[in-house]
């Protein structure tokens, strides 16, 4: 069992021992991890080992059954997140994509990572209605911001092209930009590659490097795609029905026995 | 005490007339998550249906007998034959769009329904006769329970057990089942997920066909509105005891029926329909997925 | 080869005609009527003929609209965005109206509806007005389903609790209003906000315990909630008049004048067409605003715009809240116009109007739900042959509506925004 302890100087995110049951079914069965600063690492393993509920407990989601998330927030504190509302956790600093992508479809690229910059914003009703001059600047801010956004991503050709109609690939990004744009230092990304190519993966790969050196984002990220899972994290967890059965690099991970077993059976 | 007996009989034959639309609503929600607005107008349909051509068997001098018999089937048959042709036009079209679509053309299809058989009969109420013998036996019991009521009870619980049946033990049970589970992966197995729905839709409509001529045979009358009032009670039932389950839907039923039975006789029977209603609000905040369903945990 | 396809073709539509004959045989072609306690049967044959052609034309064309349909639709899941995609209308069209000659044609509309009063009699001013009224509910129930994507099917609740505001103003304050000395018209003025407010505080109410409920169930109970508040009104007499209703509500007066019934309804008239411009300006605005962007991300996306930092529970409350403070005001309009009120005129068919006009003329849209409030009432006064047909044909449109053009008739634009600097902008 783990004992009480708080983040180590330089953990942004704990799970402490997460279980999650659904009915009868313990899908997440005494889950550890954390993560560093500034790091890239990676959560894999075989289909329905759990690693996107882990994400959903991580975001709120999920409300865990027992155990706890702690998080080192902006202003330095430990603070503890599980059972917290997905958009408080997301004020907090926690960002993510989805594994069936969530855009909101009816709504053009830009507005599309606008949403992102909502709390940003301070506009209420009333201050819709009236429209000072506060107000104004702050659109006009907010409509910039998430252009710089979509130009970083490489997104801008699409600024006002309605977010289903968007490319595949194009669409995994958008997400990746609506999540930046809500000005995390914590990214989740669940697959992120699914579905692409092998250049869309490689673009996505020097993506996530220039997230992290550029922005000062630490990534944890959920994939299936091994060469991308090897070549950009530091630091990989292994998940098999919902218990981690490894932990390391990525080269102590690749000759793992327990992880080659989980995936290719005994 | 005798009060309270016949009260407890009375509901409970209500309740198994609101378990027999119930039941159509919860199969068809069961498979494509659809709240079929149209249910109470199939009921109504089948009402009239067995009004229209029972007025004609026996104005033709043919026994009340098979009146009674022919009438209630016919009136099942086009039950059914709307269930089905509504499916196939207003649901099918949009089986993979959001689910909201749906809803609102099941809404139109009530409508239209409606105001088909609004305008091709009439507005008025019309006097439905009771074709249901008596039972001279029950005479005695006349404080308790009526011929009517008994008939109801019986005839429901019959069509129940055999529905039951049906869903345990034939091979479209089983489709139907495996449908609900999980559509998609019902079709890879090989099973015609369209036939499953129509049947669907077919049982859940001849059902509430034989709801309807009960139902209105009790009352005396029918109207084009009918449909309405009794799908809204159903739908209650049903969510009640866990929309998508089919012993909640007949539990939902009882308990609908009592707490009708009850309130109106001890409380106040101005106020008859809101205790759906309010039933319904209460089920909602408290457990929206009814005494006997099961919490379904979105997808992410 | 061709004749195979039309052979076929002939072959399905043929069954389909007789499948139509025999499935309408009981309700269409059989007549029931009651005399002296005996069903009466008639028979109409001709009605077969009709229908059978009917029924093969029909299922012709059908067939072919849902293939056009399939190729031309891609509708992806989400909840809410039911209403926002439809294969019928251009991808991004770029054809955008020239400003100016918008502003013109804005401007010729305006004053259209200026010298309209004076132009038509008072029967028709009145028909403008309940118009208005219903363009305003069709506003007020486009934020809760277009922007929001929260079904409201009890829409009509809000404009009764607008209306018994009035009403139940003038009918416990009034006397001593007017005894004080004071013209009763200012009544009208007193109510129009507080009514709004009350409107809010019930949609506030409603929306609490459904903040968790999915889109159908939140659908039902606010059905259910339609329902309990006729039911309420209907049988409160002593508080509420019951089904009687409350009569006699004053209209506004004009300068502490007193008009006639023409001058007044022109009066009511021009209150309602400024309504109806400020209800039109605060939604364009509120559409055009941070707040309307969370409602439209809820509407496509619960949990993807809850992950994103918008609090749900926060703007489902605004949802609900705005939406009913214009069912609040038009309540208070209906309530002046005809002077009389009682509960039948809040009925679930009624929500199911205003729910019509929101979705047959376009989802989210404002133009496309002006128009259809104004078609929905304005059809029936002028097409009055066609009066028994009205819900059928609204019936129709709407299934035809969602399963072709689910956008409705003018559908939503979404803004453009354009960048200078050193990129050509879009």
């Amino acid at each position: 069992m783990s004992t009480e302890r708080l983040l180590y100087e330089n953990e942004v995110l704990e799970l402490d021992n997460i279980v999650m049951t659904f009915g009868g079914l313990r899908a997440i069965d005494g889950v550890s991890m954390h993560i560093d600063k500034g790091e890239i690492a990676a959560l894999i393993g075989p289909n329905g080992a759990g690693k996107t509920t882990i994400f959903n407990c991580i975001t709120g989601v999920y409300k865990p059954t027992e155990g706890k998330i702690k998080i080192r927030s902006r202003s330095g504190a430990v603070e503890e997140i599980h059972g917290l509302k997905p958009n408080v956790i997301n004020q907090k600093g926690l960002a993510r994509t989805f594994q069936n992508i969530r855009l909101f479809n009816n709504m053009s690229v830009l507005e599309n990572v606008m949403i992102g910059r909502h709390n940003s914003l301070k506009a209420g009703v009333l201050k819709a209605i009236v429209r000072d001059k506060a107000t104004k600047e702050e659109e006009q801010r907010v409509i910039e911001e998430s252009y710089e956004i979509l130009k970083k991503l490489k997104l801008d050709p699409y600024t006002n092209e309605m977010a289903k109609n968007l490319p595949y690939g194009e669409q995994r990004r958008l997400e990746i930009a609506r999540a930046l744009a809500t000005d995390p230092f914590l990214l989740l990304l669940d697959e992120p590659v699914a579905g692409m190519n092998a250049q869309e993966t490689r673009d996505l790969e020097e993506t996530i490097g220039i997230i992290r050196d550029k922005e000062h984002i630490t990534i944890l990220l959920i994939e299936h795609d091994m060469s991308l899972v090897m070549e950009v994290s530091e630091r990989i967890y292994v998940l098999d029905y919902g218990r981690l059965i490894a932990e390391g690099t990525p080269k102590e991970i690749k000759h793992n026995p327990d992880v080659i077993r989980a995936y290719l059976g005994e | 005490m005798e009060y309270f007996i016949k009260l407890f009989l009375s509901g409970t034959a209500k309740g198994s007339i609101y378990a027999l639309m119930a039941l159509g609503y919860t199969m068809v929600y069961g498979i494509i998550q659809l709240i079929n607005f149209a249910h109470g107008e199939i009921y109504m349909i089948g009402g009239f249906t067995a009004l229209i051509m029972g007025g004609f068997f026996y104005s033709q001098g043919m026994p009340m007998g098979w009146v009674l018999v022919l009438s209630i089937l016919l009136a099942m048959f086009y039950s059914a034959a709307f269930g089905y042709t509504v499916e196939k036009i207003a649901y099918k079209p949009l089986r993979e769009k959001p689910r909201l679509s749906a809803l609102i053309s099941a809404m139109g299809m009530s409508i239209i329904l409606q105001n088909t058989v609004l305008l091709a009969q009439t507005e008025k109420f019309l006097p439905f006769p009771s074709y249901l013998p008596e039972f001279s036996w029950l005479l005695p019991y006349k404080e308790y329970i009526n011929s009517t009521q008994f008939i109801i009870l019986v005839t429901s619980t019959l069509i129940m057990i055999l529905l039951t049946l049906i869903i345990k033990f034939t091979r479209m049970g089983k489709a139907m089942r495996a449908t609900a589970q999980d559509m998609h992966m019902a079709q890879l197995v090989g099973v015609d997920v369209d036939q499953v729905i129509s049947v669907t839709f077919i049982l859940g409509s001849a059902l509430a066909a034989i709801g309807g001529v009960l139902i209105c045979s009790y009352m005396g009358q029918i109207n084009y509105y009918v449909g309405f009032i009794a799908g809204i009670k159903a739908f209650v039932a049903a969510v009640l005891g866990g929309i998508g389950s089919i012993p909640g839907a007949v539990l939902g039923s009882f308990v609908l029926g009592w707490t009708e039975s009850f309130g109106t006789g001890y409380i106040s029977s101005d106020y008859e329909d809101a205790f759906a209603f309010i039933i319904l609000i209460v089920i909602l905040l408290i457990k929206p997925d009814g005494l006997l369903g099961r919490t379904q945990k979105q997808k992410v | 080869m061709k004749v195979q396809t039309i052979l076929t073709e002939i072959k399905k539509s043929l069954t389909v005609a007789i499948w139509f004959i025999i499935l309408f045989f009981p309700i269409m072609v059989m007549k029931v009527s009651v005399s002296r306690g005996v069903a009466q049967i008639q028979f109409r044959w001709n009605l077969i003929l009709p229908i059978g052609v009917a029924g093969f034309v029909l299922s012709f064309i059908w067939r072919h609209a849902l293939v056009w349909n399939e190729s031309h639709g891609s509708a992806k899941k989400g909840d809410g965005a039911a209403m926002s995609s439809s294969s019928l209308t251009r991808r991004s069209s770029n054809v955008s109206v020239n400003p100016f000659s918008r502003s013109v044609g804005a401007l010729l509309l305006l004053v259209f509806a200026a010298a309209f009063p004076f132009l038509f009699g008072m029967y028709h001013t009145n028909v403008m007005i309940t118009a208005f009224i219903y363009v305003i509910l069709g506003l007020g129930l486009n934020i809760v389903v277009g922007l929001g994507g929260l079904l409201n099917l009890g829409y009509a609740a809000f404009f009764g609790v607008g209306a018994y505001t009035y009403g139940l103003i003038w009918k416990y304050v009034g006397p001593s209003f007017v005894a004080a000395g004071f013209d009763p018209g200012w009544l009208f003025w007193i109510s129009l906000p507080v009514a709004g407010v009350v409107a809010m505080l019930f949609g506030v109410l409603l929306s609490l315990p459904v903040l968790r409920l999915r889109g159908d169930y939140l659908a039902i109970i606010t059905l259910a909630f339609g329902e309990i508040f006729h039911m309420v009104m209907q049988n409160s007499s002593d508080l509420t008049g019951g089904a009687t209703g409350i009569s006699l509500i004053p209209r506004p007066w004009f300068f502490g004048q007193k008009l006639a019934p023409g001058d007044a309804a022109t009066y009511i008239y021009f209150i309602a067409l400024v309504l109806v411009i400020i209800t039109i300006f605060v939604v364009r605005r509120i559409e055009d605003s941070r707040v309307g962007r969370a409602l439209e991300a809820m509407r496509e996306d619960q949990i993807a715009c809850q992950s994103m930092g918008v609090d749900l529970v926060k703007n489902k409350l605004i949802t609900f809240a705005l939406g009913a403070f214009w069912a609040g005001l038009a309540g208070v309009l209906m309530a002046a116009q005809t002077t009389y009120i009682n509960p039948d005129s809040f009925t679930l068919s009624e929500s199911m109007i205003m729910l019509m006009s929101v979705v047959v003329g376009g989802t989210g849209s404002i133009p496309g739900v002006i128009a259809g409030a104004m078609i929905l009432k304005l059809l029936p006064e002028y097409f009055r042959m066609l009066a028994q047909y009205r819900m059928l044909i609204y019936g129709i449109a709407m299934v035809l509506i969602i399963i072709f053009k689910s956008d409705g008739l003018i559908p939503r634009k979404r803004k453009q925004y354009t960048f200078e600097a050193k990129e050509t902008a879009k």
